[in-house]
């Protein structure tokens, strides 16, 4: 048995059996945000959300996305840049708290 | 029985399994669209179905192992219904490679003294390769075409080479840049020059295509920026899912999720715009066709309890005909539309 299944993306509105009006709500907002042009395109949209998809590793949302990408134009090169990008941030991320162990470090009289 | 034809008889009861659960009647019924032929504008001609490459998603299954080609008197029958039928006002050449045919320099000279608009399903690379089967060259086409003043329309199915080369053969990317530039330098693509250059579209997988429009922009963008290449127009099509692209699907275990994408995204107003209704598509024997995918599915026009050929044609028998549906219809009528000319809503 698998704990991810593509086929259970589909039934995603299931989530809303016990609060139907919060679920609305956060499909109209999802949709409001993502599915549409603004001030960003659908393809950034696309590409931003196809990075959050990596780094939150899920796999509904990295099937999704890489078809997102695909349908609103985007190429596997810049949707390659896109991980990268949020692979160097969590790399970042890991590495500022670096900052933390040597603040850590100090109070321990060891630097 | 021989396995082959258990085979092939697995794949007519795959097919009408796959007609029944993508019924398009059912869809036009439900909506109460009714699609009648408007007037036939355009004559549509298959020539060959010999092609110098073999692209992955090509509905006509062309190759250079093809070898069925329009003969002289077929092609004669073609422009005598042109000469004969003023409200055909555009001729429009695909193949396989429609420059393959040898015939097709007298087609486009005799259709250009009809004063017709003639537009040609042209692949670039057969400018650059010749032809496979002869070696004979291809290389004077963009002057050719400049002369007859013939709307060039070019698969190109991205800017970049990786899309490129996985859908239609490794090294057509470069031939094509190499052949565009050819067509540029004859003026094709240029402002006020009158030479057109089109190119299209289609997505290399199992996905829909972006809109038109934001395509059309990268396209222009990207290709000037590398290549300093000019063009007219960007027309985006949906993968037909029929032959190649069809098998292509079901071996990715992908065909009724793309079916069913299809299906979720018709467009009652992409589906009035559908180019059967101004077009008929003729093969390379002189059947007539709704269009150029019915006539891959052999669904001939069928008139008088006969298939019409280019032989009985006959206009107002034609325009009044109705046409005839398939699963395959969801690709014209999902999203913006998809049609020879490219997005139709």
């Amino acid at each position: 048995m698998n704990y991810y299944d593509s086929k259970d993306l589909k039934r995603f509105g299931e989530v809303g059996n016990f609060s139907e009006d919060l679920m609305k709500k956060f499909f109209d907002y999802y949709n409001a945000a993502v599915g549409q042009d603004g001030a960003l395109s659908k393809r950034e949209k696309a590409l931003i959300a196809l990075a959050v998809s990596h780094v939150k590793q899920c796999p509904y949302c990295i099937d999704s996305y890489t078809t997102q990408c695909l349908e609103s134009g985007a190429d596997p090169e810049q949707m390659t840049e896109a991980i990268h990008v949020a692979a160097s941030l969590e790399a970042g991320i890991t590495l500022i708290h670096g900052v933390q162990m040597h603040n850590s470090l100090k109070r321990n009289g060891a630097l | 029985m021989s396995q082959l034809t258990v085979l092939k008889q697995n794949d007519i009861s795959q097919d009408s399994t796959d007609e029944a659960r993508y019924n398009f009647y059912k869809t036009l019924s439900e909506k109460r669209i009714d699609l009648p032929p408007t007037k036939i504008e355009t004559l549509q001609i298959n020539l060959t179905k010999l092609c110098n490459q073999t692209c992955l998603h090509c509905h006509v299954d062309a190759s250079p192992k093809r070898k069925e080609q329009m003969d002289l008197d077929s092609v004669n029958r073609c422009l005598e219904i042109l000469a004969t039928n003023p409200e055909i006002r555009n001729l429009d050449l695909t193949g396989g490679a429609p420059e393959l045919n040898p015939h097709f320099d007298y087609l486009v000279t005799e259709a250009k003294k009809l004063n017709k608009h003639i537009m040609v399903r042209h692949n670039l690379t057969v400018t650059i390769d010749g032809n496979p089967v002869t070696g004979e060259s291809k290389e004077y086409l963009p002057e050719f075409y400049a002369q007859n003043q013939v709307e060039v329309i070019s698969s190109l199915p991205y800017y970049q080479e990786y899309f490129t080369d996985k859908q239609r053969g490794k090294g057509v990317f470069e031939k094509s840049i190499e052949s565009i530039l050819l067509l540029n330098k004859e003026g094709f693509g240029k402002e006020r020059t009158g030479l057109e250059l089109n190119f299209v579209y289609n997505p290399v997988g199992a996905f829909l295509p972006a809109p038109q429009e934001s395509l059309e922009a990268d396209f222009k963008r990207e290709l000037f920026k590398k290549y300093e290449i000019e063009f007219n127009k960007l027309f985006v099509i949906t993968n037909m899912p029929i032959n190649r692209f069809k098998q292509q699907l079901k071996r990715l275990g992908a065909y009724d999720e793309y079916m069913t994408k299809l299906v979720n995204a018709f467009n009652p107003t992409a589906a009035e715009g559908a180019m059967c209704r101004s077009l008929i598509s003729v093969s390379h024997d002189g059947r007539i066709y709704d269009c150029d995918f019915n006539q891959m599915l052999e669904m001939d026009v069928i008139l008088d309890h006969e298939p019409m050929t280019i032989f009985n044609f006959d206009y107002h028998k034609l325009a009044n005909r109705e046409i005839m549906f398939g699963s395959h219809c969801y690709g014209c009528t999902a999203g913006s539309g998809s049609s020879c000319g490219g997005a139709t809503a």
